[in-house]
């Protein structure tokens, strides 16, 4: 275990590992919280997007003025109009701001119109008149392989290439394409400063990379655009790219009128990437007393039609396709092809989802084909602290505590308690088909393993700005609030930091403060958490320094049990300290895919269990317990939210949650076919989190957001198996795939 | 057209042009954005309202229809500088993650326990299965109406 001194924390109510009520809840509670959908500026138009039709067409021409023609039309707007970049992209710019000469993925933006009202910007996007010359898809990965047409290959190659074990289990294994479907849609404002400037608000969980990329494609300086952290409902990776954010900007500057734009669920499902879908192939090595010998895998995932975060997605699944394992001998092939599809980037796991189902579903098999307990085989195999990745080689210096994780989630008592009276809670549902004698329940679990943070050499960085002022003391940042809870843990660490208890987090500019890097890879309390920590215990310290003092707390600096400075007074002075945190560094891995690639780690375990009727091949998931490695709970509260509601977006992919497309076509773009889970689906949790010193987050807290999504979906896939003997090689699951098998 | 109607207790005139929805009408043209828009198509239950005593999707209302009406939305459940017994125990229970549901649980909620002041676990969850949360996973809303019920742990 590494030894860091862990800062001390300073007693302050409401301070870490307290679970004080959220800042923002009341607002929320009374709708009176202003979301990006919510904005209004006077004169305001609206603006509009016109989508391709096609996932694939050379666009031919198009005719602007029909649009045009519409009263109360102001602008319509085509590439030619993109003064700078043409084109947008958070890792490579690939992506056109407006398409030009071709579109490549069904519902690409042609062109954007503002007019008056909203209707009259949706009439004006649909009477653009674009021509198309229709071109056969690409939908085939296969085909998009062959050809090179890929985004990234990965290759990772460690240990002896040659042993092989007493016992190889094979299996392919698929996942569907599921939606991040945060619930309020992408929307935003953008308000002309007068100046050749624009301010920005508007759905994102990255206002720095959207800074960049308008001033990029706007050709303007830095300092002329300005994106404001904005109230957003839910993102789950869905708003890390740009999608509104130029066009609004766009609009705005060439209307000179502050511009609004929100789009419909169905735009929305075009509008942000998805989750890939992936296609794995895998070997497992054993020896016969259960040893994990070598790993072999070829994972494929596609990218869609521009590369948005896919290198990164790929790497990830790639890093993470053993699992928390130990493992000597591994041999790993990936590849991230470019189709017509929709574009895939970040979701919640990103990567780590679609291996883990796999490489549990292996682990389960070995453990049939040995004869030992799937909780058993884990424990034997664990991956902790001192070990090496099994895949890029890394120490892992972190505490990685996977054999807890595993005895706490065994230890926890099961509440097998057969199926419900309550025949609603069967796999029917409300539908009451299912008989309860034809239930058959299955226990399933599995493990997930995860990066915290940044990886492969990326400048990983956030700042926050402690200042004293008389409303107490004020965390300044751009790390965007998703609904996770920022602004409770950013408050807290600043109180424990600085010994006060009155502190809230205020959100600024890109103006204002420098980035605080995205809310995304679970980074945000352990990276902006870490800046805000040291700006106020460095704050704590200056100002004790300066008063000759050996205590602050709320009322003021103390000296020997006498108070020498009052808190007012403090807070006049102006006091404030800010700080740009770094995480350990990364680097890029060499071309067998090892080096220390990672920055920190997260294991979780889950434990499904599911009543299925096998008849209609329905599945109900009665519940989902866990155990977290968390590092510190800071908040436990905001801790056990996370854990619910990624267990429940995990349950989704299990069961439900899928994107269909046909031709590189949507099938479902609405909440009546693409299915989400209901608080009738919601089984019952029970989380256990466990702590450990030694991380490099604020008080030693590890991220918490992403790991309940990681291994939630192949354990429940784990239980359905148990429960029908079927192999479950895909997620979500099918009735068919029960029924039939 | 102008349609006149009581929206939270106060008689309210509104300009109503086309098919507008009676969401798009208090969001828009009343000034009143705590109902939300989430699909437009009354599958989530982020835009509950109460209309003449019924729980419904306010996307689903043309707003001509509400002529004479009495809508209840998400402002009107409480007075400006309290909370409602409903948003009391969301807002304990740490039920509000991105909030963009919460106006619609809180505008069921407040529905179901006039008509039912301690609802078993699976009658709350019979009367909130038409309201989507994405973020919560649903435990924690479970929770606080299970302690309003008086049957919380
Ligand atoms: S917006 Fe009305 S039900 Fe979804
Ligand atoms: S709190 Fe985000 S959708 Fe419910």
């Amino acid at each position: 275990m590494t030894t860091k001194t862990t800062t001390r924390i300073t007693p302050a109510k409401g301070g870490v590992g307290e679970s004080p009520l959220r800042p923002d809840g009341v607002p929320k509670l009374k709708g009176t919280f202003e979301y990006a959908q919510d904005l209004h500026a006077d004169q305001m138009l609206w603006g509009a997007t016109t989508r391709s039709p096609h996932p694939h067409a050379r666009i031919v021409s198009i005719d602007v003025g029909p649009a045009l023609a519409i009263g109360g039309v102001h602008a319509v707007l085509t590439a030619d109009d993109v003064p700078g970049r043409a084109t947008f992209g958070l890792e490579h710019p690939d992506q056109p701001v407006l398409a030009s000469d071709e579109v490549r993925y069904w519902g690409e933006p042609v062109a954007i119109v503002a007019a008056e009202d909203e209707p009259t910007a949706r009439l004006a996007a649909a009477a653009v008149r674009v021509e198309y010359e229709v071109l056969e898809p690409n939908v085939d990965g296969d085909e998009a392989e062959r050809r090179d047409d890929t985004f990234r290959r990965m290759r990772i190659r460690r240990g002896d290439q040659e042993v092989q074990g007493e016992v190889v289990v094979d299996g392919y294994y698929e996942v569907g394409m599921q939606d991040q479907a945060p619930l309020g849609t992408e929307a935003g404002l953008a308000i002309p400063d007068g100046n050749g400037g624009v301010d920005l608000y508007a759905t994102s969980q990255f206002v720095h990379v959207d800074q960049e990329q308008v001033v990029a494609s706007l050709g303007l300086r830095p300092d002329q655009v300005r994106a404001h952290p904005t109230g957003i409902g839910g993102a789950f990776g869905a708003r890390e790219d740009v999608n509104l954010h130029i066009h609004l900007c766009l609009l705005a500057l060439y209307t000179g009128k502050p511009v609004k734009m929100v789009y419909q669920r169905s735009e929305s499902f075009t509008g942000h990437v998805h989750r890939h879908p992936a296609r794995m192939w895998y070997r497992h090595h054993a020896n016969r007393d259960g040893t994990l010998i070598r790993v072999e895998a070829r994972v494929v995932i596609d990218g869609g039609a521009y590369a948005s975060t896919t290198a990164a997605v790929l790497a990830n699944a790639c890093y993470f396709s053993v699992g928390p394992y130990r493992c000597d001998s591994v041999s790993v092939d990936g590849v991230g092809v470019r189709t017509n599809n929709p574009p895939c980037g970040a979701m919640r796991g990103f990567g780590a989802v679609q291996v883990c189902f796999a490489h549990e579903a292996q682990m389960d098999k070995l453990a049939t084909e040995l004869g030992i307990h799937p909780l058993e085989l884990r424990r034997m195999n664990a991956l902790t602290t001192g070990d090496h990745m099994p895949t890029t080689g890394q120490l892992i210096e972190t505490p990685l505590p996977t054999r807890e994780v595993i005895d706490s989630l065994e230890a926890m008592p099961i509440m097998d308690d057969g199926p419900p009276d309550d025949v609603t809670q069967l796999p029917g549902g409300t539908g009451l088909t299912t008989e309860p004698g034809d239930v058959k329940r299955g226990v399933g679990y599995a493990l997930g393993l995860k990066n915290l943070g940044f990886s492969e050499g990326f400048d990983d960085f956030a700042q926050a700005r402690v200042r004293l002022t008389e409303e107490g003391a004020i965390v300044e940042t751009a790390a965007i609030e998703v609904g996770q809870g920022l602004v409770s843990v950013l408050a807290q660490i600043a109180r424990s930091g600085l010994g006060l208890s009155r502190a809230v987090v205020k959100h600024v500019d890109t103006s204002r403060i420098e980035s605080a890097g995205s809310t995304s890879a679970s980074r945000q309390t352990q990276v902006s958490g870490g800046a805000t920590l040291e700006a106020a215990t460095k704050l704590r310290q200056r100002i004790l320094d300066a008063h000759g003092g050996d205590d602050l707390n709320d009322s003021g600096v103390w000296r020997g049990g006498e108070l020498v400075v009052g808190i007012e007074e403090l807070a006049e002075a102006g006091w404030e300290e800010t700080v740009t945190f770094r995480h350990p560094p990364t680097y890029a891995p060499d071309e067998d895919g090892q080096g220390v690639v990672h920055a920190d780690f997260a294991v979780a375990g889950h434990r499904a269990v599911v009543d299925v009727d096998p008849d209609l091949g329905l599945v109900k998931v009665h519940r989902v317990d866990t155990s977290q490695d968390v590092g510190r709970a800071l908040n436990p509260e905001s801790i056990r939210g996370q854990i619910e509601g990624g267990i429940m977006q995990g349950v989704g992919l299990a069961i439900m949650e899928e994107l269909v497309i046909e031709g590189g076509v949507i099938k479902n773009p609405n909440f009546t076919d693409y299915l989400l889970p209901t608080i009738l689906d919601a089984p019952d949790v029970e989380a256990l989190l466990i702590e450990e010193d030694g991380s490099w987050g604020p008080f030693g807290a590890k991220g918490v957001g992403e790991p309940p999504t990681i291994s939630s979906t192949a354990a429940v896939a784990a239980a359905i198996r148990d429960a029908t003997g079927r192999p479950v090689t895909r997620v979500p699951v099918r009735p068919q795939d029960i029924a039939i098998g | 057209m102008i349609v006149s109607f009581k929206l939270n207790g106060e008689e309210t005139t509104a300009r109503v042009t086309g098919p507008l929805s009676l969401l798009d009408m208090l969001r828009d043209e009343v000034g009143l954005p705590g109902s939300k828009s989430a699909c437009e198509q009354g599958e989530c239950g982020s835009c509950s309202i109460v209309l003449d005593g019924e729980l419904v999707c306010s996307c689903l209302v043309l707003a001509g229809d509400v002529e004479g009406s009495e809508v209840t939305t998400v402002e009107g459940v409480a007075g400006a500088d309290v909370l409602h017994p409903v948003q009391e125990a969301m807002h304990e229970a740490g039920a509000v993650q991105c909030g963009f549901c919460t106006p619609g649980f809180v505008v069921a909620a407040v529905d179901l326990f006039e008509s039912n002041p301690s609802p078993t676990t699976s009658e709350i969850k019979e009367a909130l299965a038409g309201n989507i949360c994405r973020c919560t996973g649903y435990g924690a809303i479970i929770r606080a109406f299970e302690q309003l019920a008086g049957r919380g742990t």
